[in-house]
């Protein structure tokens, strides 16, 4: 026990990735007190390592209300954190690769149009004028000009120093290893290091915030998983725009400095903290780079990588109060895009810590809809078990 | 490709064909296995015993190898002589290791494969280990290792009047080599001084045949009229007037600024391992202090923390050539034994035994020839230690400041350092050595840049593994 530093403060948030650092900005914003602790470094899993697309386009229309106000957050980032980190509105193409892919985006700029997202539709004809360099399986698409890029490994990191320059304190290397309710408020300690007391608690801790939400009696599906990212030498600029398929599979952009960072597929586990990008993915991701992008045949892969996301069923976070716990907010499980909403995500946190209830409709991300499907799926089927949770 | 041997439940693969891996394979043949020898080059015999392209008129042992002569002919015979006997792909990099398998991309036809293997001997080798000065970046630098590898392999120096600058053994051999081959050596500039050699003399007396050979080339050197210039500190390489190569040197000898005309430079600070492949395999790593590294941790046997990996030679801690032999027919005979065959158990011990002696007379090379450990003190700002990404010392000590980064993969992310072609292979060493300094933490806490495949850089549209041809090994 001696040398456990105690701390008492307003809110106490695990989790240093993009969500987390972004609640502690905001609090401070605020005036809050904030103690945030962080099991590696700030920004060093899924928020730091992942592609960094930074779009709206092709969100569940549930989320567009987050992702709009987190655009107006990326609008001002060097105002926010102190550097651009290479954030740029490139624009974001979605490509179809058939008709029926173009009917698709079609209907979802019709479902989409109540948020100004200001899509475009590029038929077959016009986009081999605007860009020779796209492979011939494109038949079109849609463009979000003021949907865009940036650098994860930057950005991340630096919404944490921003947090910290703001008064938050921060301890990386902290892993939670105990969290409990003693009536009165909540208590967290890490090792014999640190015991941080505070009457609310956000847990951001993405693909680890199950056992928190556990804990706590919300055991929800929440998932690990690991996307594949590749990127190749640099090669003379030739795109500007961040390029996703509808139907998903492949995303990649070209970054100042040259080199092209793609995405996609499912990388492999190593441990619990890590993982590492999978043989057969880096290859389906080769051919199809190739195909998307016939210039790069001879192009270089340097590196590959993975990193480790929290999943949910539905691919929608969980974002809002506890259930169960007053003071608790849950903000995780985002599932693979939760780089663009994510600040946003912070500041909604903050609001609900401050206010109990935030501006921004966050009905869908309510972690009672996994309880009332299971309700229901109890009703309905007696004999079924319910859905185990990952660790 | 040959199918693998008979109904042997052991399907070894070795990667590597310098002393370690020609020693581990012949240890294996000789227990009637047929491994699978994948090498980087088109030759066997490695960096040390580099052997020159077939094409080229012929240079005798002799001429290639001086007192090394002996030994690379040992080995160069052992191998064609297993030529038959194992199945050899020269010319065929290792990209990635995955689930028993290793991704393997042949050069010569642009092809792929995926090699299965049911045991590995990892024998990957090294490269020098470089900490830069201003200016290494003119054309007409080079590496200690890379000047050797210009007159083995490609018989041609790497200039008219070349400075060989740095520590560590190769230094002395390599101008030695040069000086021998015909070529003006201006000086040697040894960051060590003589009293590091003489204080170190009695543990290197324990290899007396290998000390010897040193002395040897510092006497020979002395005596064809090179200048030999101990504790110095270089201060940069020059350039010419339009700065388009190298045109001298400038060091710093304790007193005073000392420059010297020269149009070539090799430079180098003994060797750094390579072992992105083992870190790929899953190895535990620790830091060495003797070899100033991270690496992966291996038995005396040669065995790694993974099941079924094994690693030999200078890939897993810079020993030496000899040793590397040693530790590579070691190796295979843990592989063996471990796969339930019958091996000479004496045989085994002795290797062992000769290994372990060598630890003492590494300690004194160590201490004859140091890192110069205030080397990022000195390195000015706008030294540039990554080439891939043109990242200086400046950079790196900003990051540090402004970002609070105390780790070399936050360092990484932050700076792009580690992040070119190379992935740090080159500019790791240096960039640890920033970080240490910056932040007022031993080496050893920095921690190490995770290796990630590929392990060199290899074309998109041959990222694709071929389905394999090959029954699976496991």
């Amino acid at each position: 026990m001696t040398g456990r530093k105690t701390l008492r403060t307003d809110v106490a948030v695990v989790g240093g990735g993009i969500v987390g650092a972004s609640a502690a900005l905001a609090l401070r914003k605020m005036g809050i007190g904030v103690v945030l602790l962080e099991r590696d470094l700030c920004g060093s899993r899924s928020s730091g390592v992942n592609y960094g697309g930074v779009r709206r386009q092709g969100r569940p229309v549930s989320q567009l209300p987050l992702a709009q106000r987190a655009h107006r957050i990326w609008g001002n980032l060097r105002e926010t954190i102190g550097t651009d980190g290479e954030y740029l509105r490139s624009g974001h193409f979605k490509i179809a690769r058939s008709e029926a892919d173009m009917a698709s985006l079609e209907q979802y700029r019709t479902k989409s149009r109540d948020f100004d997202l200001g899509l475009e539709l590029i038929s077959a004809a016009r986009l081999r004028e605007r860009c020779p360099w796209l492979g011939t399986r494109a038949v079109g698409g849609s463009l979000c000009a003021e949907d865009g890029q940036a650098n994860p490994r930057l950005v991340s990191p630096a919404f944490a120093l921003a947090a910290q320059r703001a008064g938050a304190q921060i301890f990386e290397r902290h892993k939670v290893d105990e969290v409990a309710h003693d009536g009165k408020g909540f208590l967290l300690r890490s090792g014999n290091a640190l015991e941080v007391r505070a009457p609310a608690l956000l847990n951001c801790a993405g693909a680890w915030s199950g056992p928190i939400a556990e804990y706590f009696g919300e055991a929800v599906p929440l998932r690990s998983s690991h996307p594949v990212m590749a990127v190749t030498e640099p090669v003379p600029h030739f795109m500007d725009w961040s390029l996703g398929v509808e139907g998903g599979g492949i995303y990649c952009r070209q970054v100042a400095r040259g080199n092209l960072v793609l995405g996609g597929g499912r990388g492999i586990a190593l441990d619990a903290d890590r993982a590492r990008a999978d043989r057969d993915a880096i290859a389906t991701l080769a051919a199809q780079a190739v195909e998307l992008l016939p210039t790069l045949r001879h192009a270089h892969f340097i590196r590959t990588w993975s990193g480790t996301e929290g999943n949910l069923p539905d691919h929608q976070p969980v974002l809002g109060p506890s259930r169960t716990t007053p003071g608790l907010f849950h903000g995780f499980g985002f599932s693979g895009a939760g780089f663009q909403i994510g600040p946003a995500a912070g500041e909604v946190l903050a609001e609900l810590v401050r206010d109990g209830r935030s501006s921004t409709p966050i009905e869908s991300f309510s972690i009672e809809r996994f309880f009332a499907a299971a309700a229901t799926a109890e009703d309905a089927a007696a004999d079924k078990t319910p859905t185990p949770t990952s660790p | 490709m040959t199918a693998p041997s008979s109904s042997s439940p052991l399907r070894p693969v070795i990667v590597g064909a310098g002393p370690a891996g020609v020693r581990a394979a012949e240890a294996l043949v000789a227990h009637g296995i047929r491994p699978v020898v994948i090498d980087e080059a088109s030759r066997a015999g490695g960096q040390i015993y580099r052997r020159p392209p077939s094409s080229l008129a012929a240079r005798s042992a002799n001429v290639l190898y001086g007192f090394e002569a002996r030994r690379a002919d040992a080995v160069h015979t052992a191998f064609d002589a297993l030529r038959e006997r194992i199945d050899y792909r020269p010319d065929s990099l290792v990209w990635n290791a995955q689930g028993g398998r290793l991704d393997v991309l042949h050069g010569p036809t642009r092809s792929t494969s995926s090699v299965p293997y049911s045991q590995l001997i990892v024998a990957t080798g090294a490269t020098d280990r470089v900490l830069p000065v201003p200016g290494w970046t003119l054309p007409g630098v080079y590496t200690l290792g890379g000047a050797q590898v210009a007159l083995k392999f490609q018989g041609c120096a790497i200039g008219q009047r070349v400075v060989f600058m740095g520590t560590g053994p190769l230094l002395y051999l390599v101008a030695y080599q040069y000086a021998k081959a015909g070529a003006k050596v201006a000086a040697v500039l040894d960051t060590s001084r003589f009293a590091d050699q003489l204080a170190a003399t009695p543990a290197m007396l324990r290899q007396p045949a290998v000390f010897a050979k040193g002395v040897y080339y510092v006497a020979w050197l002395r005596a064809h009229g090179v200048a030999l210039h101990g504790g110095v500190r270089p201060l940069r390489v020059l350039g010419d007037a339009a700065e388009s190569r190298v045109a001298g040197v400038a060091w710093h000898d304790g007193r005073e600024e000392r420059t010297l005309a020269c149009d070539a430079v090799g430079f180098g600070y003994a060797l750094r391992s390579e072992t992105q492949l083992a870190d790929l395999l899953g190895c535990r790593f620790e830091f060495a202090s003797l070899h100033r590294a991270h690496l992966p941790v291996r038995d005396a046997a040669g065995r790694s923390s993974v099941r079924g990996v094994y690693l030999a030679g200078d890939g897993a801690g810079i020993m030496g050539a000899d040793a590397a032999e040693w530790a590579g027919e070691r190796a295979a005979l843990a592989l063996l034994a471990d796969g339930g065959v019958a091996v000479d158990t004496a045989r085994a011990a002795m290797l062992e035994r000769r290994l372990h002696k060598l630890g003492t007379f590494r300690q004194g090379l160590e201490r004859a020839f140091p890192v110069p450990h205030d080397w990022a003190a000195h390195a000015p700002d706008e030294l540039v230690v990554c080439r891939c990404e043109n990242i200086t010392a400046g950079t790196l000590r900003q990051t540090v400041a402004e970002n609070g980064a105390d780790e070399m993969n936050r360092l990484k992310a932050l700076s792009r350092v580690g992040m070119g072609r190379c992935q740090g292979r080159m500019c790791g060493v240096a960039a640890a050595e920033i970080l240490a300094h910056a932040t007022g933490q031993p080496v050893q806490q920095v921690g190490r840049l995770r290796g990630q495949a590929p392990i060199k850089p290899i074309p998109i549209h041959l990222a694709t593994p071929a389905p394999s041809t090959e029954g699976a090994g496991a």
